[in-house]
């Protein structure tokens, strides 16, 4: 038999989508190990009730049978019988994975991180509540400790959204008056891209998030710093920034502690600079990101709810220079 | 002549019956596929036009931007615009004075009664401008359009004639007429 090159190319391609930062096949914790082995399960299981089906099929395809009537009546008895045993075992065997599974990833842990994660039209709010001095409040980016497991609990302020790490955990879903919640844990240090899973609204597709497990010092060190208010201005272009974004909406839906600006409508600003991303997972965080961001973020992420404030030039460079130091 | 065509309608006859039973309905159906157009971005002149405000010398009453008869008067028959508006409602603390339009240390904003006119210009001005008497500007916090938005949700919200727009309905519980059952007149105010 010719292999045929290009299909077999294809194929291969697709293995690529296997690995990487956003896979249930690589799983990176005990949560998402439990599913990945259920799944595996079943494909092995169903792979070969397909083959014994094609065997039988061509088999019964090729051989004339020169039974009796009543020989083939009894034949196709214990056909028949047989293959209901079969069904009844194997859904039995596999329900019964799957209830297992489902209790191991829904098992609470000991002495978990608590993270409170908010989703909104096109964004997740995450939530430190403070052991030790003020909350944390950040966006679009959840640090935790690797080894550790982690608590989120899981609201919703407008419509039904879903969380959904492939490399960590399952989905679940977030709604509207009601607490949902989800432990996990990564096992490595890592980035791990998640993205909502429930159609949510216009920009739904642009609503990822990052997950970036860190080693437990490096994290206690990120929460202090977070917990910090805002720097002072370096210079005067950045405190004319400030100025402007305290003076105009900006400021009516964004929080910038250290600042006049209070707004809890959109995303909390006061270290921007120290995520990876901006408008949930789109932009690298640049200055010129942010300032093409500002200038017309209906362009980028149409139907958003930050509307296009109208700025001077000087204005824009001043405001997207001031969020640049925000680390 | 005149028999030969009755005889034709009654040789089509039984394709006029499926035109009518089936495709017409079928088209008038498909009618209901149309996505309405939601204008998310006021190009800047736009945007920048739609504050020229013409108000009576006393503050009441007045003429919209022309811009705006230029788009089509978009803002209370978009129920897009009308939704947008209803969000802002809420951003912008709007329930602190006025609840749910039934007022409280504000004015209502269903009674009926309007103290400087019903009109969009005047709400436009009114929530731009701010009022004596507690209302305040708002002209730093939002963004002109943002403002148009949430005029019309207010008109809409107290008016007494009917519309085809209306904004999305609330999860949690109503306190008043939902929006869609409007105009106030005509739906039991508690």
């Amino acid at each position: 038999m010719r292999i045929r090159p290009l299909p077999s190319l294809a194929l291969l391609l697709l293995c690529g989508g296997c690995a990487g930062w956003q896979s249930a096949l690589d799983p990176q914790g005990p949560s998402a190990q439990a599913l990945g082995q259920l799944l595996h399960g079943f494909v092995l299981v169903l792979a070969a009730i397909w083959l014994a089906v094609l065997v039988v099929l061509a088999v019964a395809l090729r051989r004339r049978s020169r039974a009796t009537p009543q020989a083939a009546d009894r034949h196709a008895g214990i056909a028949v019988g047989t293959a209901c045993v079969a069904t009844v075992l194997v859904i039995t065997g596999l329900t019964l994975a799957s209830y297992v599974t489902t209790r191991v990833i829904s098992a609470g842990a000991e002495a978990p991180l608590v993270v409170r994660v908010r989703a909104l039209q096109w964004w997740w709010e995450v939530t430190y509540p403070g052991e030790a001095g003020p909350d944390v409040v950040t966006a679009n980016e959840i640090r935790i400790p690797a080894g550790r497991p982690v608590r989120i609990e899981l609201s919703a302020a407008d419509v039904i959204h879903s969380f959904w790490v492939p490399n960590l955990a399952g989905k679940q879903d977030l709604i509207p008056g009601r607490d949902n919640v989800l432990t996990l844990t990564a096992r490595q240090p890592g980035q791990y891209r998640g993205q909502c899973a429930e159609f949510c609204g216009m920009q739904h597709a642009h609503m990822a998030f990052m997950v970036i497990a860190e080693p437990p010092e490096a994290f206690a060190a990120w929460r202090a710093a977070q917990q910090a208010d805002s720097a002072a201005p370096a210079g005067a272009e950045e405190a004319f920034g400030r100025r402007v974004f305290e003076q105009k909406p900006c400021g009516a839906c964004h929080t910038v502690r250290g600042t006049e600006a209070k707004g809890t409508n959109g995303p909390d600003l006061t270290h921007l600079a120290s995520r990876a991303t901006l408008a949930a997972g789109m932009l690298p965080m640049t200055r010129g990101a942010l300032a093409a961001w500002i200038a017309d973020p209906q362009t980028i992420k149409p139907g958003n709810n930050m509307p296009m404030v109208p700025l001077t030039p000087a204005e824009l460079q001043a405001v997207s220079a001031w969020l640049a130091t925000l680390r | 002549m005149n028999g030969c065509r009755r005889g034709m309608d009654r040789v089509g006859g039984w394709k006029d019956s499926v035109v009518g039973a089936v495709v017409l309905p079928a088209l008038v159906l498909l009618g209901g596929c149309r996505l309405e157009d939601r204008e998310t971005r006021p190009d800047p002149p736009v945007a920048q036009a739609l504050g020229q405000v013409a108000l009576m010398p006393n503050g009441i009453g007045g003429s919209p931007p022309e811009v705006y008869a230029a788009l089509g008067r978009p803002y209370r028959d978009s129920a897009f615009h009308l939704s947008q508006g209803k969000r802002l409602y809420e951003w912008f603390g709007c329930q602190a004075c006025h609840a749910d339009g039934q007022g409280g240390s504000g004015p209502s904003l269903i009674d009926g009664w309007w103290n400087y006119g019903p009109d969009l210009p005047t709400l436009y001005t009114t929530i731009h401008d701010g009022r004596p008497g507690g209302m305040p500007a708002f002209r730093d916090r939002m963004t002109r359009d943002q403002i148009w938005q949430l005029a019309a949700y207010v008109q809409a919200m107290g008016a007494y004639t009917g519309s085809l727009a209306a904004p999305g309905r609330s999860d949690r519980p109503q306190t008043r007429p939902a929006e869609n059952r409007l105009p106030a007149a005509s739906a039991p105010l508690r």
